[in-house]
């Protein structure tokens, strides 16, 4: 009776879902370092068991956060976007000038755009940062009388708010999308999630498994042209699957899946390049296997923005 | 009692603000009586080196402070020296700074370790500036002590000289291989070669 009605929720069925794809990849995982590599340490192996591993806590920290309803989603994702916006400004070069930015960024720009977001204020966060944002933070660098490479610091400062809290906030945001007919606006969060994220599992497989011809070695040696095409089409598919979930027929849902893959494939492109320039290979170290926070979210950053103004412009 | 809580709150925050990691790059964390030396650019920098260190050692690890700044006022002298026991140094006359030299090599013999600004003063964040030579009074007082070079990343950003808010970036700090003083190593070399392992230290 219990397992009935939790199973009658579609929220419960997607991450029933994803644990079942979880177990069939642990087991994969152990098959293989138990055939393969005969329990001694292999590189892509035991990285591949790490990675499932951090899924596990992933999807559970998910799992118990959409069970506790939208406050804890927004909260969620506003963490994440902290975390992100630290990694990405830790590793980007500023000066003191940009002290009093910084400040802006984490303790004002940050807690507003995610309170707006709870506070379904569609007409101001949608412009908050992008316009305000934009405005006053090369105003408060001025003020930190620093003219040294004063366009690129305001840039890299803007974007960094941009890509790590104003285009994450995207994803609590679809939340406050009023779809008639439609009540649950959290299984359109899940949908992106799985979708992207799906993308960037199938694109690391299929380039491992099938991967010959490099995409750019020059911003990111690892990506193949095998991958991409094939975790792209996987993860539309995975997409398709999931349209009962959502207001799409399987057909848009493939369409949709396949936009939000291909951008989340960009978003993780451009990354790369600022870490490449930066010389580094992973955004930070907090998730085992993945790098940091931002190398795991980097392609929903892009892919969320679009995703919501599509479902914003034709369902609501 | 209290205060060992008040200074594992100060260690907890400074972790959870920064995000810190300890990378041991050229030695482990032993107890034996040492000399960490690092640049220096913030006042939290000797608080974030004692919250990397294990448990075990923060106890005996004491910073080496400025009088100047940490006996002004009640507070910071409660937090210097109950808190984090640490040694405070007379910069404004040779006599007294020789003084906290004998403090220091007592310490070391003591079986305790030292948290050293060579630097003197807090750098503005960007280049590490020349070292002072107390520490190779010190070095010479105590040849047989090991000096093990500390980077920290990224604190000069996280709380500038003349700002109190701190800006929540991510910090690390790299324990590099210790150094001893030579057989008939001038000041100067001595100096260099300190600077130098900590400069290299900060490229890794």
């Amino acid at each position: 009776m219990m397992l009935d009605t939790l199973l009658a929720n579609p929220v419960s069925q997607i991450f029933v879902g994803a644990f079942a794809l979880l177990i069939i990849f642990s087991a994969i995982g152990a098959g293989l370092k138990w055939g393969i590599a005969k329990g001694k340490p292999h590189n892509v192996i035991d990285n591949m068991n790490s990675r499932t591993k951090a899924w596990w806590v992933m999807v559970g920290l998910l799992a118990v956060t959409f069970w506790q309803g939208r406050n804890a989603i927004i909260a969620l994702f506003a963490l994440i976007s902290f975390q992100c916006l630290r990694e990405y400004l830790s590793l980007i070069q500023t000066r003191r000038g940009d002290y009093r930015a910084m400040l802006w960024v984490f303790f004002c720009f940050l807690p507003l755009q995610y309170y707006l977001i709870w506070d379904d204020w569609y007409g101001l966060y949608s412009i908050f940062i992008p316009v305000y944002g934009f405005l006053l933070l090369p105003i408060s660098a001025s003020l930190g009388k620093d003219v040294t490479q004063f366009l690129d610091r305001a840039a890299k400062i803007q974007w960094g708010l941009m890509i790590c809290v104003y285009c994450l906030s995207h994803i609590p945001a679809l939340l406050t999308l009023h779809i008639p007919g439609y009540p649950r606006p959290e299984l359109l969060i899940l949908f992106l999630l799985f979708v992207v994220q799906s993308s960037d599992v199938f694109q690391y497989v299929w380039g491992k498994l099938l991967g010959k011809h490099k995409l750019s070695p020059a911003i990111s040696p690892s990506k193949t042209v095998e991958g991409l095409i094939g975790g792209v089409f996987t993860a539309t598919l995975v997409g398709m699957s999931l349209w009962w979930a959502t207001p799409f027929t399987p057909l848009q849902a493939a369409l949709i899946a396949l936009t939000i893959n291909i951008l989340g494939f960009f978003g993780g492109f451009v990354l790369s390049a600022i870490k490449r320039d930066r010389g580094v290979k992973d955004w930070g170290d907090l998730i085992e296997g993945h790098g940091g926070m931002l190398d795991r979210v980097d392609s929903l950053s892009f892919a969320a923005p679009v995703f919501f103004h599509i479902i914003r412009y034709w369902w609501v | 009692m209290i205060n060992r809580f008040i200074a594992g709150g100060f260690c907890w925050f400074a972790r959870l603000l920064t995000g810190l990691t300890a990378n041991w790059i050229g030695t482990e964390p032993n107890k034996v009586a040492r000399i960490y030396y690092a640049n220096h650019s913030s006042h939290g920098d000797f608080l974030l080196i004692w919250a990397s260190l294990p448990d075990v050692l923060r106890p005996y690890t004491r910073p080496v402070a400025g009088k100047d700044y940490w006996d002004k006022g009640p507070i910071r002298r409660f937090l210097i020296q109950q808190i984090f026991h640490g040694v405070l140094l007379d910069r404004s006359n040779p006599r007294e700074a020789a003084k906290g030299l004998d403090v220091m090599a007592k310490v070391l013999d003591g079986g305790e370790s030292l948290i050293l600004f060579p630097e003197g003063t807090r750098n503005q964040g960007t280049e590490l500036q020349p070292f002072k030579g107390g520490i190779h009074h010190l070095a010479q007082l105590r040849p047989e002590i090991e000096l093990v070079p500390v980077w920290i990343e990224n604190i000069g950003r996280v709380m500038p000289k003349g700002t109190f808010v701190p800006v929540p970036l991510l910090c690390s700090i790299r324990y590099g291989a210790p150094l001893l003083l030579q057989e008939n190593e001038s000041k100067k070399e001595f100096l260099t070669r300190l600077e130098n392992a900590l400069k290299a230290l900060s490229a890794q």
